[in-house]
This record gives structure tokens, sequence and C-alpha cells, in this order.
């Protein structure tokens, strides 16, 4: 089989019955992850077809959802857990930081906790209050948990394999407004390790590094600086936990300037530990300081504001120019 | 639960009969209480009778107008969305009758939690419904002064204002006060753990709070069986405080009950669970498809029982309002039809700058700093478009 063109959204969905097909300890659950196939049909059809002992409707209980998968990978499950949206986890977020982050360490490594929580996280689709946050930050600082983030369909079928395979915790973030956008996904591929980021564009003036909804804004932000004479190279970063410094080490040796872009508030956030890092590992290749795009420091806004909010070609671009000019 | 006695244990099923009729639990409330049948008959209940004896003709007439008008607010809302003035909308479609009964039972110094869906609730409290529309819209994340109505700004993430309002109850019976809080959640609320924890607390702290679940049977697309295997009003008795069932399509019996469980609560005798049974007649939001995961008959089971048709029979019947009345509320519904489409419209957006408002009280420098920056950034763009 060849490479088909599928959305983001099916490639997900592709990569869980494959999954679900594979190995008979997997599960799904979550909110209206059955016959609706989830409130963005991400699970649409697995009930049908793998029935409601595997693919499983839960009661309205987040911490119920992640405390229980949590026991059913100590009994030898594999739970794909769905939180509706990023602004709903944090009832959950007791049971994933002072349980599921800590059990393996807490058992001397004598248990694996192969839970995957998949949030559909980010902004940009005009939705209410809690439907739109980049919360990745407040689960890449708590050791025990791996990070990841897809941004294209490709790695969003690759990498929900690859997360379900691993024996870690992992948090899943699809970036929800990238769900309809489509690209290749060659099935019979190797892909490349879960953790290592890609780049995506090369170029040679400036490293644009950044994960999820962003790698976008960045490839068209890259597309018209090319237009102005400006050469961007973009790293997509896949992975927050671990990070994989070295790719934008071998970037930022190159084109020695970096901008890191995320819709999370810049605060504390991934790009505030991406910049002191690669201060440290590139500090003498570095032509100017390692600048940061993201949200602010206030709640995620109204609908009607948050294209003021969260980091568009314009903001990029302006924050490329300043990283030029110096 | 009962506990079968061991001896004599007769076999579940006969032959020929399906199943035996189940034997109530000792104490346990009546199914469902009702004044009003779905034809619109006045029904007498022992209990509850007292808690509307003395209504008016005139505030019967009252709580026919509140369904009606809350009516029209809603459907224009739900067109409104689908002409993309606003983003979202959650219609109570179906559920006038337990949100204007409830609301119209509470007090001026009663303080309201709501959820995301009690636009009749609102209503009764006084919030002007243009005010609700704002989040909805995308222009706010709230809308209204809580405080000014004593009506809580919505609560998205299910369940956590039910601790909220435990918590002002509480605060309630500190200051000697002899107010009452009522709290709103759904059905699918009942099974997260803030709703069990607001339960616990009420009970442990005796606070003058009424939970009042809209049983709307579904939660999204899962069904009460999904999230539990009692009904939901039973649930009260393991917390040591009274659940009671009302029927949710009879504003009467809403009224009364949550009358009933206000004034318990104000001599401070406690918390209460109110179910109202009651069935959300629409999508669960503009972006739902319900077609998904229920079948239609279910609907047209209880359109029958429609809450503001039940009423129309008994004002009719009772003479209680005359061809007049509604001609004149036909009237009215129009008119707030038309004046909710106008406000929506000329509904502004926001200023940019009102991101960075209201992030804290005392004000913080990080704020200020990206307040700043964001000001700066923005002149750049007046200043090319000048120097064009
Ligand atoms: C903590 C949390 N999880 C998930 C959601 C997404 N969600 C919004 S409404 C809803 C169903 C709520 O059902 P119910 O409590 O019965 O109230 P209803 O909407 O039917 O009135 C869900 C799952 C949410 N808002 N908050």
């Amino acid at each position: 089989m060849t490479a088909e063109k599928m959305a983001l959204a099916k490639a997900i969905n592709e990569s869980l019955r494959t999954a679900l097909d594979a190995d008979p300890k997997v599960l799904i659950m979550g909110e209206d992850v059955g016959k609706l196939g989830g409130v963005f049909r991400v699970t649409d059809g697995l009930q049908k077809d793998f029935g409601e002992d595997r693919v499983i409707d839960t009661p309205l209980a987040e911490s119920g959802i992640v405390g229980t998968a949590i026991g059913l990978a100590l009994r030898g499950y594999r739970p794909v857990v769905e939180i509706q949206f990023d602004g709903f986890v944090f009832p959950a977020y007791d049971q994933i930081v002072t349980q599921l982050a800590k059990m393996h360490a807490r058992a001397l490594g004598k248990i694996k906790l192969p839970v995957v929580i998949r949030i559909p996280y980010g902004g940009g689709i005009g939705a209410v209050e809690h439907h739109s946050e980049s919360p990745e930050a407040l689960f890449a600082h708590v050791a025990g948990l791996k990070v990841v983030s897809p941004s294209n369909a490709s790695d969003a079928y690759w990498m929900m394999q690859q997360a379900i395979l691993s024996d870690d915790p992992v948090i899943f973030f699809e970036p929800k407004r990238r769900y309809w956008d489509k690209s290749e996904v060659n099935r019979e591929a190797i892909p490349g390790p879960l953790h290592k980021a890609r780049v995506v564009r090369e170029g040679t003036d400036l490293t644009l590094a950044a994960y999820g909804p962003m790698v976008k804004v960045c490839q068209e932000a890259a597309a018209a600086a090319q237009e102005e004479g400006k050469s961007l190279e973009v790293v997509d970063l896949r992975s927050m936990s671990p990070i994989d410094f070295d790719s934008i080490q071998a970037s930022v040796e190159k084109t020695r300037r970096l901008v890191v872009v995320h819709e999370a508030p810049v605060f504390l956030g991934t790009g505030a530990e991406i910049a002191a890092r690669i201060t440290e590992r590139c500090f003498y290749h570095l032509e100017a300081p390692v600048l940061r795009v993201g949200g602010y420091h206030a709640p995620y806004p109204p609908a009607r504001l948050e294209d003021e909010y969260l980091p568009g070609l314009d903001r990029v671009l302006d924050t490329v120019d300043r990283s030029l000019a110096y | 639960m009962t506990v079968e006695s061991t001896a004599a244990r007769k076999p579940r099923r006969s032959a020929g009969t399906k199943r035996t009729a189940a034997k109530k639990p000792p104490g346990s409330q009546p199914d469902l209480v009702q004044l009003l049948t779905p034809e619109g008959k006045r029904v007498e209940n022992g209990e509850y009778d007292a808690y509307v004896a003395d209504i008016t003709p005139e505030e019967l007439r009252g709580l026919y107008r509140d369904m009606v008008l809350t009516r029209r607010f809603d459907a224009e809302a739900t067109s409104l969305q689908r002409q993309g003035e606003l983003g979202l909308w959650a219609s109570l479609l179906g559920q006038e009758a337990a949100q204007i009964g409830s609301g119209r039972a509470t007090r001026e110094d009663d303080y309201v939690f709501p959820t995301y869906r009690e636009h009749g609730v609102a209503w009764c409290r006084g919030v002007d419904p243009a005010n609700l529309l704002g989040m909805f819209r995308g222009v706010n994340n709230g809308g209204w002064d809580p405080n000014s109505n004593n009506f809580h700004l919505y609560t998205i993430v299910i369940g956590s204002q039910t601790l909220h309002a435990t918590g002002y109850a509480m605060g309630i019976a500190k200051d000697g006060a002899d107010s009452a809080v009522i709290a709103y959640f759904g059905d699918g609320a009942s099974s997260q753990g803030d709703v069990a924890e607001s339960f616990t607390f009420s009970a442990v702290y005796n606070a003058p709070v009424v939970f009042f679940c809209q049983n709307n049977q579904w939660a999204i697309s899962e069904p009460t069986e999904r999230q539990t295997r009692v009904p939901l009003y039973q649930r009260a008795q393991g917390y040591g405080f009274p659940g009671v069932r009302v029927d949710g399509n009879d504003v009467l019996a809403c009224l009364a009950v949550t009358k009933w469980a206000l004034e318990r609560a104000r001599r401070g005798e406690g918390p209460t669970l109110v179910e109202a049974y009651t069935y959300r007649m629409g999508a669960h939001t503009t972006s739902d498809d319900p077609t998904k995961y229920r079948a239609d008959e279910e609907r047209q089971a209880w359109e029958v029982k429609d809450p503001i048709q039940r009423m129309r029979t008994y004002l009719e019947d009772s003479n209680h309002a005359d061809e007049g009345f509604f001609a004149e509320l036909e009237a009215e519904s129009e008119a707030l039809g038309k004046r909710v489409r106008e406000v929506v419209r000329a509904m502004p957006d926001p200023d940019h700058f009102a991101i960075f408002e209201n992030v804290y009280a005392d004000g913080h420098t990080l704020v200020d700093e990206e307040r700043a920056q964001f000001a700066a950034y923005q002149a750049s763009f007046a200043d090319e478009g000048e120097g064009k």
C-alpha cells in the first residue's frame, strides 16, 4: 500500500484502529467516544467494530477516567483515554500528576503504566472558554510523563502507534484546529523515534522551533519570509518531554538564531526551557538572544479576541525581524 | 437497598410473568411529584400542595409567561447561532418548567449557581437575556456582575459550581442569615467527584443549599444509565439528606418542591437534592448531532409532555386566562425576539486590550509589561497604515 492523503483526525482514528486490531489489551475510554465517536469524531466507528468492551463510554468524570485507566494498566491493559477538551483535564490532574506519573518509580520499576491520555488542545476554532487552552507545560514539568504533539496526519498516525506501544504514560496533545488538515500518511514507512524533532523546512538565516498547531504557522511564516529574501529553517519539536535539544542545537549552530513559537503563555512555558538550554549549549554560536512568541499572561480570551492572542504570521515575522536586527 | 429474607426465597421470575413489581425500599420518596398531569389536569399532592395553595391566577399566568418568553429567547438564540451571530448555543428547549418553577421559588436574597443552560433561571433572577449571549458570541467569558442579581456566572467545567454553592451556603450559615443557595447541574454532572464532594460538605456542615439536578436524560451522547444505576434523587440518602424526584415538565410541581427545599434550608435543616425529571428536546448544543445516538421516537414520546402546552391547557380549563392574555403574550414574545436579535447584532467586538484587563485585582508587573509590548506591536501597524 502506498501513501494516502487523510485528515489529521482520521489518521488518529486509523492509528487507534490499527492498535485495537493488533493488541487485544488496547482499550479506548472516554466521554462520548462510543456511538457519537467523540465530539471531534476521532473515535468514529471504533465502537461499532470493536464493541463496547474495547471502546468504552465512560461516566462524565475525568478523575474517574484516568484513575480507572491506571487500574486497568496495572492489570495489563493499555488504555488510551480521551479527555474531551484541554480545559477539562484538570479534574484528572491529581490522578495524572500524583499517581500516574510517579507509580513506576515508586514501585522500583516493577510496574509499568502504559496509559495514553489524548487531549484535543489549543485555540483557533472560535470556542467558548476552557476549549482552547494549551496546558502542555503543566504536564512537561512533571517527571514520569512523556508529552508529545503531532503537527500533521503522518505524525499523528505514527506517533499514536508509538505512544500506545510506550510503557510510559504519554500525554498526547492533539492540535484540534489541525484536525481537518489533510496530508500524506504512509502506513508502511518506518517512523523516526517518538521524541525526535524534525526539520520540516531547511533554511540558513534563523531557526523557528514549534510544535503542534504552530508548525503550520511557522511554515507559512518561512514561506512569506522567503519572498523577502530571508531563509528560515523550521523545526517541528514533536515532543515536549523529552525535548530533542540535539536537533535544535544542530539547527541553531547552522542558522545562529532561534525563535520559539507556541500558543501557550510564554511565561514559564516550553519556550523558556528551550531558550535556557540553547543559550547554554550554543552561547558562542548565537547572534541574537533566543526569542519567544506565544500567549500572554492572561486567561485565554473570548473567541473574538483570539486572533490577537494567538501567534499568527505577523507576530512570528515581527519577532524574526527583531532577531535579525541584532 | 432492601435486604431479601433468606428464608422462603422465591424464584425471581415465575413462568409466564416477566417481572414482579419491585418493592419500594422503606423510606423511599414517591417516584415523581406531579401537580399538573401532561394533559393539564391539576392533581392533588398531600405533601406539596401547601406550597402552591395561595398562588393567584396572576402568578399562574406569570409562570406561563416566563416559560413562553424563555422559549422564545432560546429559539431566537438558536437561530442567531445558525446565522453566524453566535459561536455556540446551549438550548434549554423542553426544560422551561424545571427552570422557571425552581427559579420563581427563589427569594431575592438567595444565591443561584447555574451551569451553562440556565437561561430560564437567569430570566427569573432578572438578568437581561442579552447579557447571556456575550459569552456564546465570544465577546466575553462571563458577561454580568454576579452580585447584581445574586446569579453567579455560567460554569462550563462540569460540576465545579456545586462546591462553590456549598461554600457560599456555609458562609450564609456562619453569618446567621436565613437566605438559601440553589445549585444547578445535569444528570451527567452527577458523576463528577466535585458533585459528590459538595454532597459530603453540605451534609457535614448542614449547609442551606438546594441541589437542583435537571435530569434531561442525556449528557451529550451518554444516557443517564451511563452515569448511575439508581435513580439520582436516591443518591441523597447515602449522604444523609432528602432527595426528591419531581416532574420537571410540571412548572407548578417544580415551584412547590423547590420552595419546600429552600424553606427547609432556611430553617437550618440542611441540603436537599431535587431531581427534576425532564428532557432535552434539542441537541446538546448547536455543535452536537443527536441523530448519531438517539432515536426520534424518544423525542416524540416527550413532546406530548411539553411543559408549556400543559400549563396552557390548565389556564384555559380553569378560566385563569383568556384569549386576550395569550394574544398579548404573543406580541410580547415577538418583541423580545426582535430586541434580542437587534442587541446581538449590535454587540461590538471587545477592545483588544480587554485581554489584559482584570487578570489581577491588584495589578501585576508581568501583565503590565506584556500589555505595553502588545500596544507597541499594535501601534507599529497603525504607523505603517499612515505611511501608505
Ligand atoms: C469537566 C468537564 N468535562 C467534560 C465537559 C464537556 N461537556 C460539556 S457538557 C457535557 C455533558 C453534560 O451533561 P449534563 O451534566 O447531563 O448536563 P446537560 O448538558 O445535559 O444539561 C460534557 C461532557 C465539560 N464541560 N466539563
